[in-house]
């Protein structure tokens, strides 16, 4: 600078007062690094997941997700599938009759694939691309069925929000963080 | 019901399946013996973006913030600072999407900090950390081509129009409540509100609510004319970086080597950053006025503090409505009064109530343990906004140090927008000659007599 300053002394005092301010500050941060290095997950990161034995298919999945559609989507246990003619997660109460007819399907979005594989047995499929995480389904096979219908989280869509705004209004307070590295529930037994 | 039963009982993998048997037996419909080959298709998992990732992401921050730095203070290029808030922007901004970012992570720190049940990730703690070391040392970098958001508002700048001094600073303490609020509701594990009011992770991820989506676009139109609105206004961590920036190490200066006092910067700054040199009164007496409002506003800091910390011990009772927990007592200890009709379909709310009347007695105890907390919270936050309106009124009435045109260390977000306003820095990167410089500054706008203090 090459304009003297008017009053040199209080110059200096402010610079003083700055640079100790910014000496603070670095202390502080150090010192709070240092204190939270405990706390901190180096080799974790955590996303966001639904725990299928929490979860009352509520429905809030296919609205609150920051995410149109929703990033929760239905997912097939095959290994717990009974392969049901009658798959009461497939089918509404009542149906007229056991076929593909949309009338009888209770997903909105006809998001299920009804296959047949050897009498008397049929495979249930989830097309997630038209899945919208509404849990219609899951509630059919749950209540009615073995279960293997639930919702889990897709990372493959999830923005992995700050706050998940599906936890937050999530009725069963079904979801938590979990380690990325095992991001999904694999449900292996029943209900 | 009209379900076909399986004929048989187990698959033969007995092996494999060891660890279902026990679960087969719950089972209503036992898995199916195929008779056909059929193979049964596995469950897809697809993974979460990999830690590896996160630290490439930590890692372009860095070099980001570093390369900002270096175009700021040493290759003085706004046409860099672009280049680069064109990266942020496509990067941070729309192939990131967002989480997490600098501005949301204080709530990460501050749940991290309070909740023992909540790891911090590593990244939130570098990307809340990293940018606020770099303002001490070379100012608000961040804000300057880092910052997705900040790079949005920067580049549709159109025709920006001066917001008044006395708006500027009155609003200009809204992002210090807004942190507190943040920190304090985040702390509590109530709501993450500054992730959840962000105005511009909606356009990034194309996809959103309508609040959200609606929000980002009011803020977008008004910044076509109000420079950076988001960052002035709202943006919590702008305010972190705003104190961080007043301490640094190195300021922006718009004069390369020497202020001539020409005027001609002084219009050049979109943000109402640049401040106008301080002429000191001619006798020191002049200057007693000051000095005792000064002295009153000190004083009255503490009751500002004390004021504030009371008023914030009374808004726990509604900032508890945002936690889920106490909102779900609240409505179960409601509803104990008038019981739904049974015969009605169940709803989201309905089902919460159910799980409610299941565990009434830790749901209550959670909730009255959240509120506890809330209003020990309230105190600080009210407290906080006391000491931000006192500190706001006392930074007015300092008298600033200033010789030359500046910009003000806190509010600069080093755009680089002024350099070439100087004719001096125009003459150093060989753009005019010293000559026309001086031609310039010699029809520059003549300074007044009375400058006044701003």
């Amino acid at each position: 600078m090459s304009h003297p300053a008017p009053n040199p002394s209080s110059v200096s005092r402010r610079q003083f007062l700055r640079e100790g301010m910014r000496l603070a500050a670095m202390t502080g941060a150090g010192a709070f690094v240092g204190l939270s290095s405990g706390r901190t997950g180096a080799r974790e990161h955590y996303v966001w997941q639904i725990d299928p034995t929490k979860c009352v298919y509520c429905g809030n999945c296919a609205t609150a997700c920051v995410l149109k559609p929703s990033a929760v989507k239905c997912v097939q246990a095959y290994e717990i599938c009974g392969y049901c003619d009658l798959c009461t997660g497939y089918f509404v109460p009542e149906p007229n009759a056991l076929n593909t007819g949309a009338e009888n399907q209770v997903c909105p979005t006809a998001a299920i694939e009804r296959k047949f594989i050897e009498d008397p047995y049929y495979e249930y499929n989830i097309i997630e691309s038209r899945c919208i995480g509404c849990a219609k389904c899951v509630e059919g096979c749950t209540r009615f069925g073995n279960g293997s219908f639930y919702l889990q989280v897709r990372h493959d869509r999830c923005v992995n929000c700050n706050e998940c705004s599906i936890a937050r209004v999530c009725a069963g307070d079904a979801f938590r963080r979990v380690p990325a590295s095992n991001p999904y529930f694999l449900k292996t037994s029943a209900h | 019901m009209r379900a076909l039963f399986p004929r048989s009982l187990f698959p033969a993998l007995m092996g494999l399946l060891a660890a279902l048997a026990g679960a087969a037996s719950e089972m209503r419909f036992p898995p199916p013996e195929f008779e056909t080959d059929y193979t049964m298709p596995g469950i897809t998992t697809p993974p979460p973006r990999s830690l590896a990732m996160e630290y490439v992401d930590t890692a372009l921050l860095v070099t980001a913030l570093g390369l900002a730095a270096w175009l700021v203070h040493r290759r003085r290029s706004r046409r860099g600072l672009v280049a680069l808030s064109v990266f942020s922007l496509v990067y941070f901004g729309f192939i990131r999407t967002g989480c997490i970012c600098p501005i949301g992570a204080p709530q990460n720190v501050a749940l991290g900090m309070f909740d023992p049940g909540y790891t911090i990730p590593l990244t939130a703690l570098a990307f809340f950390l990293v940018p606020l070391v770099f303002s001490l040392f070379w100012g608000r970098t961040f804000c300057a081509a880092v910052c997705p958001h900040g790079a949005l508002q920067d580049l549709v700048l159109i025709k920006p129009v001066k917001v008044p001094l006395w708006i500027e600073q009155g609003l200009g303490i809204v992002p210090f409540i807004f942190l507190g609020l943040g920190i304090w509701l985040a702390a509590t594990g109530t709501a993450f509100i500054i992730c959840r009011y962000d105005a511009f992770i909606p356009l990034f991820r194309m996809n959103g609510s309508v609040f959200g989506l609606a929000l980002g676009g009011i803020f977008l139109a008004a910044a076509l004319f109000i420079g950076r609105p988001f960052c002035r206004f709202l943006c919590p961590y702008g305010a972190l970086l705003r104190l961080g920036s007043i301490v640094s190490r190195k300021a922006v200066r718009i004069t390369p080597d020497y202020c001539t006092q020409c005027r001609l910067c002084e219009h050049s700054c979109p943000f109402g950053a640049i401040r106008e040199p301080v002429k000191l009164p001619v006798t020191p007496n002049a200057l007693a006025p000051e000095r005792r409002r000064l002295t009153w506003l000190i004083l009255a800091l503490p009751v500002l503090i004390a004021g504030g910390a009371w008023l914030g011990s009374k808004l726990s009772v509604a900032a508890a409505k945002m936690h889920p927990t106490v909102a779900l007592a609240e409505q179960f200890l409601a509803g104990d009064k008038a019981p739904a009709p049974a015969t009605a379909l169940p709803t989201p709310e309905t089902r919460a109530l159910g799980r409610a009347a299941e565990t009434a007695p830790e749901l209550i105890a959670a909730a009255s343990e959240v509120r506890r907390r809330l209003g020990i919270g309230g105190w600080w936050f009210g407290g906080w906004v006391g000491l931000v309106i006192g500190a706001r009124l006392i930074s007015l009435s300092l008298r600033p140090n200033r010789t030359d045109f500046e910009p003000d260390r806190g509010a600069c977000y080093a755009c680089g927008r002024c350099y070439l306003a100087c004719p001096n820095e125009r003459v150093r990167v060989g753009l005019i000659t010293p000559a026309e410089a001086a031609a310039l500054q010699a029809h520059a706008p003549v300074p007044r007599p009375d400058v006044k203090t701003s």
